[in-house]
């Protein structure tokens, strides 16, 4: 291909961040590139058929955040997608009882009555006063960051618009959230519970995607950030996507093509062309150029600032900012294709267990001993698994009587001790599965198939950087405007014409599609 | 296992469950509860109000307080004063946040010396449990364990005198005592919902067949009628009995500061014993809106049969009546202007009137004062004349005597 093509905006990255931003640039009349590196679409939300008749929501499994708006603005429904209800949450016991959080709140008050009458009552309040805090955080997050630092006006308008806001908040909701903000899941939930299973399956959200454990301070955020679904109140993001996340990134895509977007796969780009402190275009590993007025990453914060640009084009400070950006990854996924369902001792036969989330949770201290391991570099021997089981959700998963089931695995360094290898890709496998045959005896006979995703894979696969699953964990000092560095948290880079949209960038990861979204928004003021 | 998957059923169901023919079953506390036993209420309704309905009330939520600090928990926690309640005394009470905005309502029932017992509509363990730190005073949750019979109407008292080892003519209004039926032992409460002469009975759940069969046998001659919670909905409006969830939000569940009510706006000041020494929960903000008196109040509407005629009439059609009461929210007007809402609204059966709670803005909630209604009149929204009235709409000189 000659250099000469031209367009408006090149989106690198074509997972659904990426293919957000292109979306709403061409329907803001924009001509759009997205380029990706891989051969499908999707980025770590794909759908693959990994054996044959099988097909494995391979990275992201469930959708959590994505915004109803950007569900509407695109049209998505109208391009296949659906998103089903993942109904409840089952944390089997060894002792071959279990903990159900059912979708109908007084079956799920009964359940924990059974452990526990004060918790019973307790969980009810306790989701009540984490919505109210979401509601009171939500529209923080719905903002483009201010930079406290700067003092242009734009930056001046959003932290007036946030002190205004923060001004209408109670002291008693300032102090909820100033404690939401430093605490540990495992303190905030000690606060709230006495049974073991029911805090360690709550703590569980508070440390996904994180290298921390549920005693680490600033997990009970991530806590909070599970319940702003909710506060959308009948519109029920928490779910399953038809087809997999990947039916959630076919669905964008779809949606992108028919709004003029042109979407180049197995399209690696190698750099940002820059002219004169100005992006005008990118190149790709083969060398093939294509030009533009703008470009975005939709890549992790590492390839966005250190590898796609010229570190000298960069102010030294952000640079060493992005270099010590924590994107340790700290989480795997096992994959499974089964020939029949796993039999749960704790709840026999098929029943309302497979059609929700199944989590080994069985108290804070099992994960925090899982990431004392992980601390120094190893796999857990008793990993966090957060299981789903998407043919239950979607017959179109599995052939007819088979099933398909995700595993969500932590902790799995980055980083292991001795490296990440075959056999070390299959000790982990093993371990998962071992771990699961304990609640589940019949698993190891029902495999077909098995595909064990390392963070190492992760980074080689989706092109993460580190593996993490969010592009950077959800730390505080990794959040709002210091995400993905200080001064540079409003989708902005140094180099003019270059933008950064993706998980990477606020508000964060979880199949939200936020950062796309405002990245695009941002990209058109700057085109006025 | 399967049961889990499924609501709580009552002591009582294996014979409420035989005759709710029309399979009219509500949700209520985490149970499944008989709506009514017939497709229409009218039988159900009329057994309140003239002879003697038998309502399961069990899943009403129940806690038993003791110790000796069982007392003082409970003189903390609401704003009645407890040291005043004799044994064998029940109190009705609403209890409030720190801002003096209503948690719950419900009965307080003195037992023993030291011993008591809370109803209330929602789960309230962590909240006792929370002020009871530093107490000698222990709390146990018996929903499941106590199972709750509610005796309604006018001939309560001949049906009890008939199946009870001793007679309840003693027991005043608001008062209990012990009893027996059918071998087992009964307390009974000159209490309900329904403003007519009646009786709630508690018992051991593993008691609850016998009772109800002797009940039933016993009460035959006086026209002893199942009744579900529909019709007592109807009868608890027209004593200007309020609910939770419909007509008052508990401030722990509202999103929002407008939400929240206080017990003076809804009409409880004569439950404020502000006179009472020491500190209760919510006081100061209690004090501070008693000296300014309430921003809103829940007071009885009567809707103008004549202006229903006429905004119905106005189309060609008799006033359309709901059968049964209506939980949502209609707009109050005042000279045009909207100054609050009807929550609960239902017909009369025994006033032959159209009747509602509603809460109005001050100064509008004054009685006399002539306000108008929101109907719907052929898919039309219409305002129909109506009058504040005070509470109750229906009080027969029998439910006291």
């Amino acid at each position: 291909m000659s250099s000469s093509s031209r367009y408006d905006a090149i989106i690198i990255g074509g997972g659904h961040n990426g293919l957000i931003a292109a979306a709403y640039l061409a329907r803001a009349g924009k001509k759009t590139l997205v380029l990706e590196r891989r051969e499908i679409v999707g980025g770590a939300a794909v759908t693959e058929e990994i054996f044959p008749g099988y097909r494995f929501t391979e990275f992201s499994y469930v959708v959590s955040l994505l915004r109803p708006e950007i569900i509407r603005d695109l049209e998505l429904p109208k391009h296949g997608l659906k998103i089903l209800p993942l109904p409840s949450t089952v944390t089997p016991l060894q002792e071959g009882d279990y903990l159900a959080s059912w979708e109908d709140h007084d079956l799920t008050r009964r359940e924990l009555y059974r452990h526990s009458p004060r918790d019973a009552e307790a969980a009810d309040e306790y989701s009540r006063v984490m919505a109210r805090a979401a509601k009171a955080i939500k529209p923080i997050i719905s903002l483009v960051p201010p930079d406290p630092a700067s003092l242009s006006w734009r930056d001046l308008r959003g932290l007036l618009k946030l002190g205004q806001y923060g001004a209408s908040l109670s002291p008693t909701e300032i102090c909820r959230i100033a404690k939401l903000l430093t605490q540990s899941a495992a303190d905030l939930l000690d606060e709230w519970f006495e049974f073991d299973p029911l805090k360690g399956t709550k703590s569980a959200s508070g440390i996904i995607g994180t290298f921390l454990g549920p005693r680490s301070p600033g997990t009970a955020y991530v806590l909070l950030h599970h319940y702003m679904g909710e506060i959308d109140g009948a519109f029920r993001a928490w779910g399953f996507a038809k087809n997999g996340t990947g039916g959630v990134s076919a669905a964008i895509a779809s949606s992108a093509r028919a709004l003029g977007v042109e979407i180049k796969t197995s399209a690696p780009v190698s750099k940002v062309i820059v002219k004169g402190g100005r992006a005008t275009g990118v190149a790709l590993e083969n060398g093939d150029e294509f030009h533009a007025s703008v470009v975005m990453s939709a890549a992790d914060p590492k390839r966005t600032f250190l590898q796609f640009v010229e570190r000298q084009q960069l102010p030294g400070d952000l640079v060493t900012a992005v270099e010590s950006f924590r994107v340790r990854g700290s989480s795997g996924k096992v994959n499974i294709a089964l020939s029949e369902l796993p039999d749960f001792t704790c709840l026999p036969g098929e029943g309302p267990i497979h059609r929700g989330a199944i989590s080994i949770s069985p108290s804070i201290d099992y994960i925090e001993r899982a990431y004392d391991q992980a601390k120094y570099g190893q796999v857990s021997s008793e990993p966090y698994i957060d299981m789903v089981i998407p043919s239950m959700i979607d017959r179109d998963m599995a052939p007819p009587g088979h099933h398909v089931m995700s595993c969500f695995v932590q902790y799995a360094p980055y980083d292991r001790e001795g490296g990440w290898d075959d056999a070390a890709r299959e000790a982990f496998g093993e371990t998962v599965v071992s771990t699961i045959e304990r609640y589940a005896p019949n698993i190891r006979r029902a495999i077909v198939g098995k595909q064990v995703i390392t963070p190492k894979d992760i980074e080689r696969i989706a092109g993460i950087t580190g593996g993490n699953i969010f592009h950077g964990e959800l730390l505080l000092h990794q959040l709002f405007f210091l995400r993905p560095a200080p001064q540079w948290a409003d989708f902005r880079t140094p180099v003019k014409g270059y933008y950064f949209g993706a998980s990477g960038a606020h508000p964060g990861g979880g199949v939200m599609g936020a950062a796309g979204k405002l990245a695009a928004q941002e990209i058109l003021k700057d085109w006025k | 296992m399967s049961d889990l998957y499924q609501l709580k059923r009552t002591p009582f169901h294996e014979r409420t469950s035989a005759l709710c023919l029309p399979q009219n079953w509500r949700r209520w506390a985490g149970h499944i509860a008989v709506g009514s036993y017939d497709l229409t209420l009218e039988r159900e309704y009329w057994a309140i109000r003239n002879h003697a309905a038998l309502i399961d009330v069990s899943p009403l939520m129940k806690y038993r307080i003791e110790g000796p600090d069982a007392m003082r928990l409970l003189d903390k926690l609401t704003p009645r004063n407890i040291a005043k309640l004799a044994i064998g005394q029940v109190y009705y009470t609403g209890w409030c946040d720190d801002e003096g905005k209503l948690l719950d309502d419900g009965t307080i029932t003195r037992l023993a010396e030291q011993a008591y017992r809370l109803t209330s509509a929602e789960p309230s363990l962590r909240w006792l449990h929370m002020n009871a730190v530093g107490m000698d005073v222990r709390i146990t949750e018996h929903t499941d364990q106590v199972a709750a019979l509610s005796l309604q109407g006018p001939k309560s008292r001949q049906v009890l005198n008939r199946v009870c080892d001793s007679p309840v003519d003693g027991i005043r209004f608001f008062r209990m005592a012990e009893n027996t039926i059918a071998g087992r032992a009964v307390t009974i409460s000159r209490t309900g919902y329904t403003g007519d002469l009646g009786y709630e009975i508690w018992l051991d759940a593993a008691d609850a067949l016998p009772v109800w069969d002797a009940l039933i046998a016993g009460g035959n001659d006086y026209g002893i009628t199942p009744c579900g919670i529909l019709a007592m909905d109807i009868a608890r409006v027209e004593a200007g009995l309020f609910m939770l969830d419909v007509d008052y939000t508990a401030a722990t569940h509202a999103w929002i500061e407008a939400q929240k009510s206080s017990p003076y706006e809804m009409g409880l000041g004569w439950a404020m014993a502000l006179d009472k020494p020491g500190f209760f929960v919510g006081r100061s903000a209690l004090e501070r809106e008693a000296a300014e008196g309430p921003r809103w109040k829940m007071v009885g509407v009567e809707v103008d049969w004549e202006s229903l005629e006429q905004a119905f009439g106005a189309v060609g059609l008799p006033p359309q009546i709901p059968s049964m009461t209506v939980r949502a929210s209609l707009p109050a007007f005042r000279h045009g202007k909207q100054v609050g809402y009807a929550s609960s609204s239902t017909w009369s059966p025994v006033l032959k009137k159209y009747i509602a709670l509603v809460h109005l803005e001050r100064p509008h909630y004054e009685a006399g004062t002539r306000i108008e209604l929101e109907v719907t009149v052929q898919h039309q929204r219409c305002r129909a004349s109506a009058t504040v009235v005070n509470l109750p709409f229906y009080d027969p000189e029998w439910k006291r005597a």
